[in-house]
């Protein structure tokens, strides 16, 4: 298990080197630089700014100098927001996308779970029609029409929630954004649940369990859940992956501190340094979170021990 | 008829032989091969089930609906996309100025505006999806076809590629580039021809080791042959329905760019930006955020219906 | 003796999309305690949903009427919490899938206690010591090692001995086997039922087999009941029927056996294709650098086979039969030597076999896999034509369509239709003639008859039989099946673990088998006491 862990983490490597390269470079063949902003900058002022940041050295010696800083977590400085570097930028806002994401993860399993398995159990009746029309619409609606619309309906006309803002995390703030995000992930994962449910529940094993003698709880709950499960876990990467992405919006949409909104700020005010970093920070993440699924799926099936 | 239809003979059945009890229905026998409609093909018996799927068929039926009004729709209005009505700022739905669903806070049709763009997003998830398509089809079939060690390197690939963190990849290319149709085209049809490509390889391989493939080698049929009369008909199946997946991926996809801000640029529009300005402006004319939300989510819903349904249709096991 | 179960006019009726389907119609048939009753029909004759329902485990969809009396108590009248307390207690089931019976996610040894725990509430230490005791009785090796091993790591022999063992545990009254050896190997296929039948002696329990092998039922049961499209057409005990069966349907079960000896080709037929020190072998694992791991599916084979001969091949799963059939057409790479009329034909590339492909053609085992799901039948049985007799046109490949249709019996109207409109037995006659069109002279046929029900399997052997002799045709025939191996070869070649244990003539082999192996083979598939019947 370490050994294949280490292995993993080993494979990794050249997938970030990847990203990081790739980002890299094309930050680097874009039109314009960092600092041809609001206004124009006496020549020597920009000559030196340019030597301050190394942005005078030729570009592999800059690639090179881009690397090293990485390997010390330095993602160098942000141009837009001056007295912060990257770095401090995405630790001042991981722990609230952390805050977001998790819960909404979360919520999406304990949501969409059960009424997958509720939807299998009783296949083509009221309820599974009701579950599987919902899981549709969570999934035909993306989440940056249904995050305005939370906030505007339950924020600003009903006013139960704030319609917005983070107040250092308070519970009433986090409501509406974790909620808006993981709706299309509990669609997903009850709609892949309730499939492999069914396919489950078809299987000869289950006749087995059933001929047993044991009754219906025993047999969904003892044999039938867990094989289920295997399908939705390989999912779980995508599914976070898609968490990752969906709060870029829902950050901006809420005005959450988090990394999507710096994201999105950095991309919009062309602050490459900070996309940059953003992009390399997610891409260890979703290699991370790939890896720790993988390992997940491994302690459920025993048919898969990774060690070689 | 055939010896086979002799009294005696349990044959006519073996096709459908009956399971050992299992919690599933047993499958209908199959009909005598005398009563089965002549010579049909399992691309007419997919229509024909499809077709009896009610909800699929309203999906297809809606969805034609939009397409067809979106674009004609834009020519029997009498609003240009870009043309302000000087007396109609932000206005909501109205007969007069023939604003039925409004204005936008410039004066600009909305109606107008959003089958303009919904030109944009179904173009971009036409042209996107094919080119997720080709490049899939043809990186999975060519990796599964020749397996062995090649197949393992583009494999390998793909893996690599699938680790990526493509979103912001792609919202970096739209930075560095700027916005253009034709970036979002690409970009998109580069991030989604991953699960195409698998999807073929798989296909491929399970194909080779089919015992029709290998009666075609027995044939002496060339490669090219068997590739084109055998492999691709078969694999055809799940192509499409994947391909219906990937349709409403690919428009959620643009509008996600479009409402970041990060998509088609002014003065052309798309759902995803018509969205953005929605949310803006919900408080005070909130018709501008369920308009093009109405659209987006009727479209989506309608392909995922229609999805389901094709998968439904064309899934062997089903039948 | 006073009977254990009694079904009385059982019918099954499936409310399917399509419209009622009655699977079963108004069966009845009683079993004694301690009595074997065999359950006898090919597939589709409702013989696995009538054992099924005495289990109450037919899907929701299915209707049932009639009474399923067990010790007098109606089965289809009791609640489901009495019915959970008779299954695995007082009846219980074993089917026909051990691979995939078992749940995969679970160890054996907690399987197998489950129903323990659940009918007898035995928990704990008491409950392993039974689970051990129960291994041992069905004969799992090193019980206190597998009792922890998961299903994946068992054979699938060893996996039906789980299933037995669970069955077992609460020492029923009535055991359903369904078709439980079907799926195995033939030497392990007679270990399972020595095994059944020893433990139903210590047990004394009744059994209720399913089974469409008619060899196993005269061996194994005491009383058998013919099924036919959902009724029972005969019954009675299983000497009385076999001796004199009264309904045409079991005469004519009894009668699809192949019979007959192939007349031997002439002594002065010159060889038309032999192979030297043949060898296979699959890549595992390939690594990049280091040693990679191969799997030796055939090593090392010598063979000749004249003309007008049929060279039968027979063994177990995983034997290398079929990867030494694929090799010596040339569809998979092969080291040694192999001669077709003389010339060496192990060197050439897919375009230098091109020509010969013509006359050397292949049947398949899977006659639902072996047929494109996308084309006419027409355009399967012609495609030959197109690679080989370029210049014929439309009309003229149509004609030969036609006659070939004709010569394996099928209507020539059907060629317009798609294979799945077809029965089994019907797809391996498209099968056949595909291969026939291109009029080739050795015709590989690889288990062309285990996947069609035995009635179907006669007429298929019986045409091929035809042909041979109308064509003069050379068979190299791969079969598991033993019977269908003696009536069509003159030469047999026993294969074990990829090489040849055992060559000769096919009546030296099935009267004097030498090897140890190939008597437990016979043993297996009960030829010795048919050939004596």
């Amino acid at each position: 298990m370490l050994i294949y862990t280490l292995k993993r983490l080993l494979q990794a490597i050249p997938t970030l080197l990847i990203v990081i390269t790739i980002s890299f470079f094309l930050m680097r063949v874009a039109p314009g630089g960092p600092f041809d902003g609001e206004r124009q900058l006496p020549p020597e002022i920009e000559a030196n700014l340019m030597a301050a940041y190394h942005l005078d050295e030729p570009l592999p010696m800059q690639y090179l100098r881009y690397m090293g800083n990485l390997l010390q977590g330095d993602f160098g400085p942000s141009f837009k927001y001056k007295d912060f570097s990257v770095t401090e930028l995405i630790m001042q806002g991981f722990p609230v996308s952390l805050e977001i994401g998790g819960l909404a993860i979360l919520l999406a399993l304990i949501i969409g779970l059960p009424l997958g398995i509720a939807a299998a159990i009783k296949r083509n009746s009221t309820v599974d029609y009701l579950v599987m029309g919902t899981a549709l619409t969570g999934i035909a609606v993306p989440n940056f029409v249904i995050a305005p619309i939370f906030a505007l309906v339950f924020g600003v006309l009903l006013g139960w929630l704030p319609a917005g803002g983070w107040n250092g995390g308070a519970l009433p703030n986090l409501v509406l954004p974790v909620v808006a995000l993981s709706i299309q992930q509990i669609a997903y994962i009850a709609r892949m649940m309730r499939a492999s449910m069914i396919e489950v529940l078809g299987s000869h094993f289950i006749r087995t369990a059933r001929a047993k003698g044991l009754n219906e709880g025993e047999v969904i709950w003892r044999h039938a859940i867990r094989p289920a499960l295997l399908p939705v876990m390989s999912y779980l990467g995508p599914a976070i992956a898609g968490i990752i992405t969906g709060s870029v919006v829902i950050e901006q949409i809420f005005g959450i501190p988090g990394i999507g909104r710096y994201f999105v700020q950095g991309a919009l005010n062309r602050d490459y340094t900070l996309v940059m970093g953003t992009v390399v920070f997610y891409g260890v993440l979703i290699v991370l979170m790939n890896l720790i699924v993988d390992l997940l799926y491994s302690a459920l099936d025993p048919q898969i021990r990774y060690d070689d | 008829m055939t010896s086979e239809s002799k009294p005696y003979s349990g044959e006519q059945r073996d096709g459908a032989p009956l399971p050992a009890g299992g919690p599933n229905p047993p499958r209908a026998p199959e009909p005598e091969a005398g009563a089965a409609p002549i010579g049909e093909s399992l691309a007419r018996d997919a229509w024909r089930r499809l077709s009896q799927n009610r909800a699929a068929m309203a999906s297809l039926a809606l969805l034609i609906a939009i397409i067809v009004v979106c674009i004609v729709g834009p020519w029997l209005l009498p609003w240009g996309l870009a043309e302000v009505d000087w007396n109609a700022f932000g206005t909501g739905p109205t007969l007069e100025g023939a604003h039925y669903l409004g204005t936008d806070a410039n004066g600009r049709d909305l109606l107008t505006r959003v089958l303009y763009g919904g030109r944009i997003s179904l173009s971009v998830a036409l042209v996107a999806s094919l080119v997720s398509l080709v490049i899939g089809v043809l990186y999975g079939a060519i990796s599964g076809y020749l397996g062995g060690r090649v197949d393992n390197y583009m494999m390998r690939f793909v893996d690599i590629m699938y680790s990526l963190p493509f979103m912001f990849m792609v919202i970096l290319l739209m930075v560095v580039f700027g916005r253009n149709i034709f970036l979002i085209y690409a970009a998109i049809g580069a991030v989604e021809w991953l699960d195409m490509a698998r999807i073929v390889r798989g296909q491929t391989l399970a194909l080779k080791r089919r015992e029709f493939i290998e009666a075609a080698h027995a044939l002496g049929v060339r490669d090219t042959k068997i590739v084109t009369r055998h492999l691709i008909p078969n694999a055809i199946g799940p192509v499409i329905i994947y391909v219906t997946l990937t349709v409403p991926k690919v428009i959620l996809l643009e509008s996600f760019l479009s409402f970041l801000g990060l998509g088609v640029q002014e003065p052309l529009t798309s759902w995803g930006v018509l969205i953005s300005e929605g949310v803006d402006m919900m408080e005070s004319a909130p018709w501008m955020l369920l308009v093009p939300s109405f659209f987006l989510a009727a479209t989506l819903f309608c392909l995922n219906f229609l999805g389901d349904g094709l998968r439904d249709a064309l899934d062997p096991r089903t039948r | 003796m006073s009977s254990l179960l009694e079904i009385d006019k059982l019918s099954v009726t499936f409310q399917l999309p399509t419209g009622p389907v009655t699977a079963v119609k108004d069966v009845s048939f009683t079993i004694a305690e301690g009595e074997t009753m065999a359950l006898v029909g090919e597939s589709g004759s409702g013989k696995s949903v009538t054992s099924t329902a005495a289990m109450r485990l037919l899907p929701e969809l299915a209707e049932t009427t009639g009474a399923i009396r067990f010790n007098g108590e109606n089965l289809l009248e009791v609640t489901p919490k009495r019915m959970r307390r008779v299954r695995g207690n007082d009846i219980s089931m074993i089917f026909q899938e051990p691979m995939t019976s078992l749940n995969p996610l679970h160890r054996i040894g907690k399987q197998i206690g489950e129903v323990l725990i659940r009918h007898k509430q035995l928990k704990g230490q008491a409950n392993r010591q039974r689970v051990l005791e129960l291994l041992n009785q069905v004969g799992i090796p090193e019980p206190e090692r597998r009792i922890d091993s998961y299903p994946y790591e068992l054979s699938g022999g060893q996996r039906q001995r789980v299933m037995i063992a669970m069955a077992l545990a609460c020492e029923p009254k009535l055991l359903i086997a369904d078709e439980p050896t079907t799926a195995l190997d033939v030497t392990v296929q007679a270990q399972i039922l020595d095994l059944l039948k020893s433990l139903q002696a210590e047990y004394g329990m009744a059994i209720l087999f399913i089974t469409h092998d008619l060899s196993i039922v005269r061996h194994f049961a005491d009383r058998v009941a013919v099924m036919r499209y959902g009724e029972v057409v005969e019954s009675g005990r299983t000497l009385d029927v076999f001796e004199a069966p009264q309904h045409d349907y079991t005469r004519m079960l009894l009668d699809a056996i192949p019979r007959g000896r192939k007349e031997p080709a002439p002594a002065d037929a010159p060889v038309l294709m032999s192979g030297r020190d043949i060898k296979v072998r699959f890549a595992l694992k390939k690594r990049l650098f280091g040693k990679s791991e191969y799997f030796e599916a055939v090593r090392g084979i010598d063979l000749s086979i004249r003309r007008g001969e049929t060279l039968g091949i027979v063994g177990e799963s995983g034997s290398g039969k079929s990867t030494l059939g694929r090799a010596l057409l040339r569809l998979l790479k092969s080291e040694g030597e192999i001669r077709f009329e003389e010339a060496d034909i192990s060197g050439l590339d897919k375009s230098g076999m091109r020509p010969l492909r013509s006359r050397l053609q292949v049947v398949f085992q899977d006659p639902f896999g072996s047929l494109s799901p996308r084309m006419t039948v027409g355009d399967i049985i012609s495609e030959g034509l197109k690679v080989h007799h370029p210049a014929l046109n439309r009309r003229q490949r149509e004609a030969e369509v036609i006659a070939a249709l004709e010569e394996v019996a099928l209507d020539p109207a059907m060629r317009n239709r798609y294979p799945h409109e077809f029965s089994g037995g019907q797809r391996q006659r498209i099968a056949i003639a595909r291969a026939l069109i291109l009029k080739p002279e050795l015709l590989l046929l690889d288990e062309p008859t285990s996947a069609l029900d035995r009635s179907v399997q006669v007429r298929v052997i019986d045409l091929l039989r035809d042909l041979q002799k109308k064509h003069g045709l050379t068979y190299l025939f791969i079969s598991h099946d033993l019977s269908v191996v003696r009536a069509l070869s003159d030469d047999v070649m026993v294969m074990k673990e990829g090489r040849v244990i055992e060559h000769g003539s096919a009546e030296t082999i099935f009267s004097n088998p030498r090897e140890p192996y190939t008597q437990a083979l016979l043993k297996a598939a009960f030829l010795e006491s048919e050939a004596a019947a």
